[in-house]
């Protein structure tokens, strides 16, 4: 195994985006995501990529869909507010049918916000951030090391499936210092693209990359052939983590840093006998339907812990069809839940509170 | 414990510079000296030596910070009582500047005072385990870049290499050869090598001038045991 390092997650997502082969950046600062530039500035100079900082983040994400374009990794990081801004590029990406990979680590909101961590995007991201229908792959870390593992996976679906990846972060994750083996090179995209505009060189015909459709016909097929592709990933793409599952009365729901602070919150409630356990999203578009259902069966209630006002209980109340109960426990405006008051939670939910 | 009445700790982003300042802070206050850390840093948003405001009050040490950190402001602003720990001279100081060039430069402000009073150490923070830092030749051109920035040349290196939580002695011992070629390429002594306690009694034998610290708790990191559960890709 390679000799670890340590890194902070922003840190990790940058490196890791280079080591998957991405050579094109294009940003614009905002905390608590600026270090995801400020690395790229330094490193990309010297391995003959591309770090450019943009006039506005509108410009950045539609250097991205030039780049991408042509059939190369590339990509953008931003904060909430930043990541607003570039939601018409996103849609436009998504129209195109062009992989990206846009970062966002979150701040509270809404508006100018703060620069104190969130996980108030959620919406944002798992609705189609953008006009119109569509989808971006939503992965969401919850530690360093998958900061720069999902950011590998990320990139490599988006050429794949060729749409938007989202990395959803929140501010503590970007900023807090992790060990991490960070993962080994690789080129294994980017190079053959049929559909690129990397000129005909009089062989072939013209590959438009293009989002206007002049027939309704024709753009009602395009959206229907999309949303297949999509079906598909929902079926292959799906990624969570089970955690104390196995004779759990009580699922907890999260992602993230919250997932984490949870964690020793279900330690904590197993001292006292109380069954819990945990469904970890690392997917969040698409939304581990499947196995929150397959708990529904078993489990009494289900408890969401996020840093948002409620955003994924819906996702869970839908995938678990409303068999039981979904309880939310949450801290917003750049506040963190303690392990204790989510412990405080759980206790009232083994009590029946949540009757 | 050998000091100057200034100690500045000051290199590559995300070395430990604000744990090892707190560190030395509680240090010098265990041998009854008036101490205060001022918090010089710029650039970080988060994980501020704020963070520890509570416990340094409760062990007497001074503080000075921005008011902007750890709220929802963005602002690059240093308070004025920052020139009182420069220029008033009762008092231990204990400098946390920020990462880099970039956090060093707001340094440069205090850099004629500190001079003149000629009374300070200047603390070179390395971590062999940061990525941009592996080599010694990389951390002395960081080191290089944060001199020009601020004005004041570092009289000494502080080894703290770490892998947060996972650090072994091992790592440790292994990165001595590391100090001593930065101390080569620079011409500076390596002063200490810090490890957390914990590793201490594995390392006292093994290392010159081991400096052991306590790591600030961050409530929201697993405690030791916790595990992963079934992961489905």
């Amino acid at each position: 195994m390679k000799e670890k390092v340590l890194m902070k997650g922003n840190e990790a997502i940058a490196e890791a985006a280079i080591l998957a082969g991405c050579r094109h950046y294009f940003g614009y600062p905002i905390t608590p995501q600026t270090e995801v530039a400020a690395y790229m500035a330094k490193k990309m100079p010297k391995i003959g990529g591309t770090f450019l900082q943009a006039e506005s983040e509108i410009a950045a994400i539609n250097m991205v869909y030039g780049v991408a374009s042509t059939g190369k990794p590339a990509m953008t990081s931003s904060s909430s507010p930043g990541i607003a801004l570039k939601c018409e590029g996103i849609s436009y990406l998504a129209g195109a049918d062009l992989p990206a990979f846009i970062v966002n680590v979150q701040r509270g909101g809404p508006g100018l916000g703060g620069i104190q961590p969130s996980q108030s995007d959620y919406f944002l991201a798992t609705r189609g951030p953008g006009h119109g229908d569509f989808h971006v792959l939503v992965f969401a870390p919850a530690s360093v090391q998958e900061m720069a593992d999902l950011t590998g996976r990320a990139l490599h679906l988006a050429w794949r499936y060729r749409m938007p990846a989202m990395l959803l972060a929140d501010g503590t994750m970007g900023q807090m210092m992790e060990p991490v083996a960070l993962p080994d090179e690789c080129q294994a995209f980017g190079s053959d693209n049929p559909w690129a505009a990397t000129g005909t060189e009089c062989r072939r015909p013209h590959n438009i990359i293009n989002s206007l459709e002049l027939a309704p016909e024709k753009l009602e097929q395009s959206n229907f052939a999309r949303f297949e592709r999509y079906a598909e990933i929902e079926k292959t793409e799906t990624a969570w983590e089970e955690y104390r599952m196995e004779d759990a009365e009580i699922c907890i729901v999260s992602y993230g840093i919250t997932a984490r602070i949870s964690r020793n919150a279900i330690v904590e409630a197993r001292k006292e006998g109380i069954k819990v356990g945990m469904i970890r999203p690392i997917t969040l578009w698409p939304f581990p339907k499947a196995p929150l259902l397959a708990a529904a069966e078993k489990v009494d209630s289900f408890l969401c812990v996020e840093m948002n006002m409620g955003q994924m209980k819906e996702d869970v109340e839908l995938a678990v069809r409303c068999r039981k109960p979904v309880d939310l426990c949450c801290r917003v405006g750049g506040m963190i839940p303690t392990p204790d008051e989510v412990l405080a939670h759980i206790r009232k939910l083994a009590e029946g509170g949540n009757k | 414990m050998e000091h100057r009445r200034i100690t500045l700790f000051a290199g590559h982003y995300g070395s430990g510079k604000t744990n090892l300042a707190l560190n030395w802070a509680y240090a010098l206050r265990r041998e009854g000296l008036p101490v205060t850390v001022a918090d010089l840093d710029i650039v970080n948003p988060y994980f501020r030596t704020k963070d520890a405001a509570a416990e340094l009050e409760r062990a007497g040490i001074g503080l000075i910070s921005s008011r902007y950190a750890n709220t929802n402001l963005d602002v690059p602003a240093m308070p004025r009582e920052i020139y009182s720990l420069v220029d008033g001279r009762d008092r231990c100081a204990v400098l946390d500047v920020g990462g880099d060039d970039r956090g060093a430069l707001a340094l440069g402000r205090y850099v004629p005072s500190i001079r003149e009073e000629d009374d300070y150490e200047m603390l070179l923070v390395v971590n062999r385990a940061r990525p941009l830092t592996r080599t010694a030749e990389d951390a002395m051109a960081v080191a290089r870049e944060i001199e020009a920035a601020c004005g004041l040349g570092f009289t000494a290196i502080v080894n703290n290499t770490n892998l947060g939580a996972e650090t072994t002695a091992k790592d440790v011992l292994a990165s001595l050869s590391y100090a001593d070629e930065l101390s080569r390429l620079t011409g500076l002594p390596v002063k200490m090598t810090a490890a957390e306690r914990r590793l201490a009694p594995e390392l006292t034998d093994k290392v010159e001038n081991l400096f052991p610290i306590d790591i600030l708790e961050l409530y929201y990191m697993e405690k030791e045991g916790t595990g992963l559960g079934k992961i489905n890709l």
